[in-house]
């Protein structure tokens, strides 16, 4: 489990679920579970572009959660968001269906990155992820408070002189990064269970929100590395155990702050 | 009232409201006499939502009694709930909206049926809303919204109507006709009404009774008998002036002096152009 | 000649077999998201309605394993979670959406199991393809009567809940003192979603579901004054898609050859447009 051909997974899957933490906390305050859900499936026919056109996967993921960005904030100004979210997500889908269609049939490697696998991270990779995800934390960081500000009330922020809309976008883009990055480890359905799972349960367990995203960002990483032995002591396939261990960190959550109240 | 022989509309007594922890009614008592026209007045904050939501059996009581004439609150109670926020996309005329106070709660798709539209048609004659009937509610401007809700309370013909600050909102020629059109269907119809408002002024000329809310405690009679500073600075605990300007009432605190609670002495002032 | 063409491929398709059992699956499927999918759409759930619709996926690729009706497996899961849902039930729309994502990644672990013991137990690679994004072409005569029934169900329980949840829509309090149980209301609600997605699911895939629902509905929505009218414009939009996207899925084994296009591609498709170009006019009666 702990082999070199395996280390390159551990350091991966550190790095991303540290990012999920960090951004699935404001998913869950911010109430973005849906555009958290859309964003990596969105992503994930990129990785059928790229494979028909010869490119580099990470490339053609960013790009299709570019356009999931795009599709999602167009489509929320004329209309309901969770509409817009919605439509984005099948059209891109349905894109990736054409293009699956056309590509040399893969059953294996679509159902890795629906569902994700541990294995096959080489040294190379590591650069890109490593890269994406500290932009993505250094986003989140930098609008640490904004985010927290708006979340609370949009009037409010907006009275600082904080664009509501601005931030809105600003956020889509740094849930496409994070997720993007973590789709190829936890596959495109379950990176986003990563991110309000653990979230979920440190809102419950703190009334402090920076204890709280300390907390997420600890519980996150610990569900990944956790899922990541169980995958490779059963072979079943680690979407199972994230999508089950961030059900349990809810439950666990509620169940704390159940017993406060 | 109480040497009247008639059962009141709405007899409220002793009534407390507690939600999580917290006491938001105290006690609160008055009754209502058939077809009289009620404002029931105070701050935000000071307990009118709840007090109305209690009549309607939405919340329940720690304490007291609410007695109703008629019964049942969906038969025998119409109701406007403070400021329903018309969703732009929602599919219905405002037709349709009055047409779901008549059936909304049945199971089913409403059949056409002549005796159901000449209804929906007398009723939204009745609160002069004909002209906009076959468009869409989220279109509408707020005072039209209002009349619609109106419509929607009133088509079953309940004996009460509750309407809870259905002038917040709205611009004052359009406070005017919503007044003007309650006091003429209570006329007509004989319906009792009772109205939450932050602002008594635009009720002074229809309103029979006044129930004043203040810190969850309530007191009730005619206009002349509760807004005075002697009753309001019982009801609020520290003194109050009640001053009468070209026939409009503003109730204000003393040097507005900051409460206990922390807010501000003086509401409600209400300043506004004279009509 | 391209007029012959055309008739000659018609007339193929209407023989077909598989595209028979289509139309008539896919035609149902249609109806029953686009009229549930308005009301959907209204209640703000369509993050609910999409949730269902993935996690039915585990039980269709559960009854790959257990070798029972793609149908049945779809709906039990889609029921489940409902259940799940409910009684987890939050008032708050952010949290809500919470619990239905918690929900929501918890049925898609199990699909990923399932789908899992699918590929290593038996010989069905292509599970995941299948269950994910649809299988229109591959339906078993068969379903055709079950799908009817379930989609006929649905529809006559649409019709019942109609104006209830029109009112709860308008305000759950109004609903609550007319006598409305606006909580049993909803949860009946949510079981007949669980019966659109079910069948959607299994023609153009758990995923991809959510465009049958939402699409037309929204589309409805826009034009209608009324929602009568929303309702017809989104079954007349649903059906035109799905039927729409059988024939070109079917005419596009001649564009691409030994590549057909996919159904859902074509639906999704038609659907995304028609709702780009609603956006570019006004209200119609």
């Amino acid at each position: 489990m702990f082999s070199s051909f395996m280390l390159n997974s551990w350091i991966v899957a550190t790095i991303v679920a540290a990012t999920a933490g960090l951004v699935g906390f404001f998913v869950v305050i911010r109430g973005a579970s849906f555009a958290a859900h859309a964003l990596p499936l969105s992503a994930f026919p990129g990785a059928a572009a790229a494979a028909l056109l010869g490119v580099n996967e990470i490339a053609g993921l960013v790009g299709f959660a570019a356009l999931g960005v795009l599709g999602i904030n167009g489509f929320s100004r004329r209309g309901r968001p969770e509409v817009a979210t919605a439509l984005t997500l099948v059209l891109l889908l349905g894109v990736g269906t054409l293009l699956l269609s056309q590509s040399r049939d893969d059953a294996q490697l679509v159902y890795g990155l629906l569902f994700g696998q541990v294995l096959g991270v080489s040294r190379a990779e590591i650069v890109p992820i490593a890269a994406l995800s500290a932009a993505a934390s250094l986003a989140t960081l930098m609008l640490l408070r904004p985010l927290l500000l708006s979340a609370v009330s949009p009037e409010l922020a907006q009275a600082r002189g904080v664009a509501p809309g601005r931030i809105d976008i600003a956020f889509l883009v740094i849930m496409a990064l994070a997720e993007t990055i973590a789709l190829p480890v936890v596959g495109a359905l379950l990176v986003f269970s990563l991110m309000v799972g653990p979230a979920s349960a440190a809102r419950n367990l703190t009334d402090r929100p920076w204890l709280g995203l300390a907390l997420s960002v600890g519980l996150s990483v610990v569900t990944a590395w956790l899922a990541i032995a169980l995958a490779y002591q059963t072979n079943w396939p680690i979407g199972f155990f994230v999508g089950g261990l961030g059900a349990l960190a809810y439950a666990v959550g509620r169940a704390v702050r159940g017993a406060k109240s | 009232m109480d040497g009247n022989a008639t059962l009141p509309a709405l007899a409220v007594e002793r009534l407390s409201v507690a939600l999580s922890g917290r006491t938001i009614l105290d006690h609160v008592g008055f009754s209502l006499a058939p077809g009289s026209f009620c404002g029931l007045i105070g701050a935000n904050g000071s307990g009118k939502t709840t007090l109305l939501r209690s009549i309607l059996g939405l919340v329940t009581p720690s304490g007291g009694t609410i007695r109703c004439a008629g019964g049942k609150p969906g038969q025998a109670i119409g109701y406007v709930p403070q400021k329903i926020q018309f969703d732009p996309f929602m599919p219905l005329r405002a037709r349709d909206v009055v047409g779901l106070g008549l059936d909304g709660h049945r199971f089913g798709i409403p059949l056409p049926n002549a005796a159901r539209r000449a209804r929906v048609a007398a009723m939204l004659a009745a609160v002069d809303a004909e002209r906009f009937a076959d468009q869409r509610v989220g279109d509408l401007s707020g005072g039209q919204q209002q009349r619609v809700m109106i419509a929607h309370a009133l088509i079953r013909a309940p004996k009460l109507l509750l309407l809870d600050e259905p002038l917040a909102n709205l611009d004052l020629r359009s406070i005017a006709e919503v007044v003007g059109l309650l006091h003429r269907l209570t006329e007509k119809q004989g319906i009792t009404v009772l109205l939450s408002a932050h602002d008594m002024n635009p009720l002074l000329p229809v309103m029979d009774q006044i129930v004043y809310l203040a810190h969850g405690r309530a007191v009730s009679g005619t206009v002349a008998d509760v807004v005075r500073g002697g009753v309001l600075s019982q009801l609020y605990g520290y003194h109050i002036d009640v001053i009468r300007v070209h026939g409009r009432v503003l109730v204000v605190a003393a040097g507005g002096v900051e409460a206990q609670d922390g807010s501000l002495l003086c509401d409600p002032v209400h300043v506004a152009p004279i009509p | 000649m391209v007029l012959s063409d055309f008739l000659s491929v018609l007339a193929g398709f209407w023989q077909n077999g598989p595209v028979q059992v289509a139309l008539a699956v896919g035609g149902g499927a249609a109806l029953v998201s686009a009229v549930v999918g308005v009301f959907t759409v209204l209640r703000g759930q369509a993050f609910a309605g999409h949730a269902l619709a993935d996690v039915s996926s585990a039980g269709g690729s559960a009854s790959l394993l257990l070798g029972l009706r793609p149908l049945v497996g779809f709906f039990a899961m889609a029921a489940l979670a409902a259940g799940g849902m409910e009684a987890l039930g939050a008032r708050a729309v952010r949290e809500r959406d919470l619990v239905t994502g918690i929900v929501l990644g918890a049925g898609l672990g199990l699909t990923a199991l399932f789908l899992y013991f699918d590929m290593t137990s038996t010989a069905t690679t292509g599970a995941a393809v299948s269950v994910m994004f649809g299988s229109m072409f591959a339906l078993a005569p068969g379903t055709v009567t079950l799908a009817l029934g379930v989609a006929a169900l649905a529809l006559a329980a649409s019709a019942a809940l109609y104006r209830p949840l029109l009112l709860i829509a308008l305000d759950p309090d109004l609903a609550t003192i007319r006598g409305v149980r606006v909580r049993a209301v909803g949860f009946a609600h949510v079981v007949v979603l669980a019966m659109a997605v079910s069948l959607s699911a299994m023609t153009i895939g758990a995923i991809l579901s959510t465009a049958l629902l939402i699409g037309p509905a929204a589309c409805g929505l826009r034009l209608a004054r009324r929602t009568g009218t929303a309702i017809a414009i989104a079954a007349g939009l649903g059906l035109l898609a799905t039927w729409g996207g059988i024939f070109l899925a079917y005419d596009s084994f001649y564009w691409t050859p030994g590549h057909g296009w996919p159904v859902s591609f074509f639906v999704v498709a038609i659907i995304v447009g028609a709702y780009a170009l609603t956006g570019l006019r006004g209200r119609a009666g």
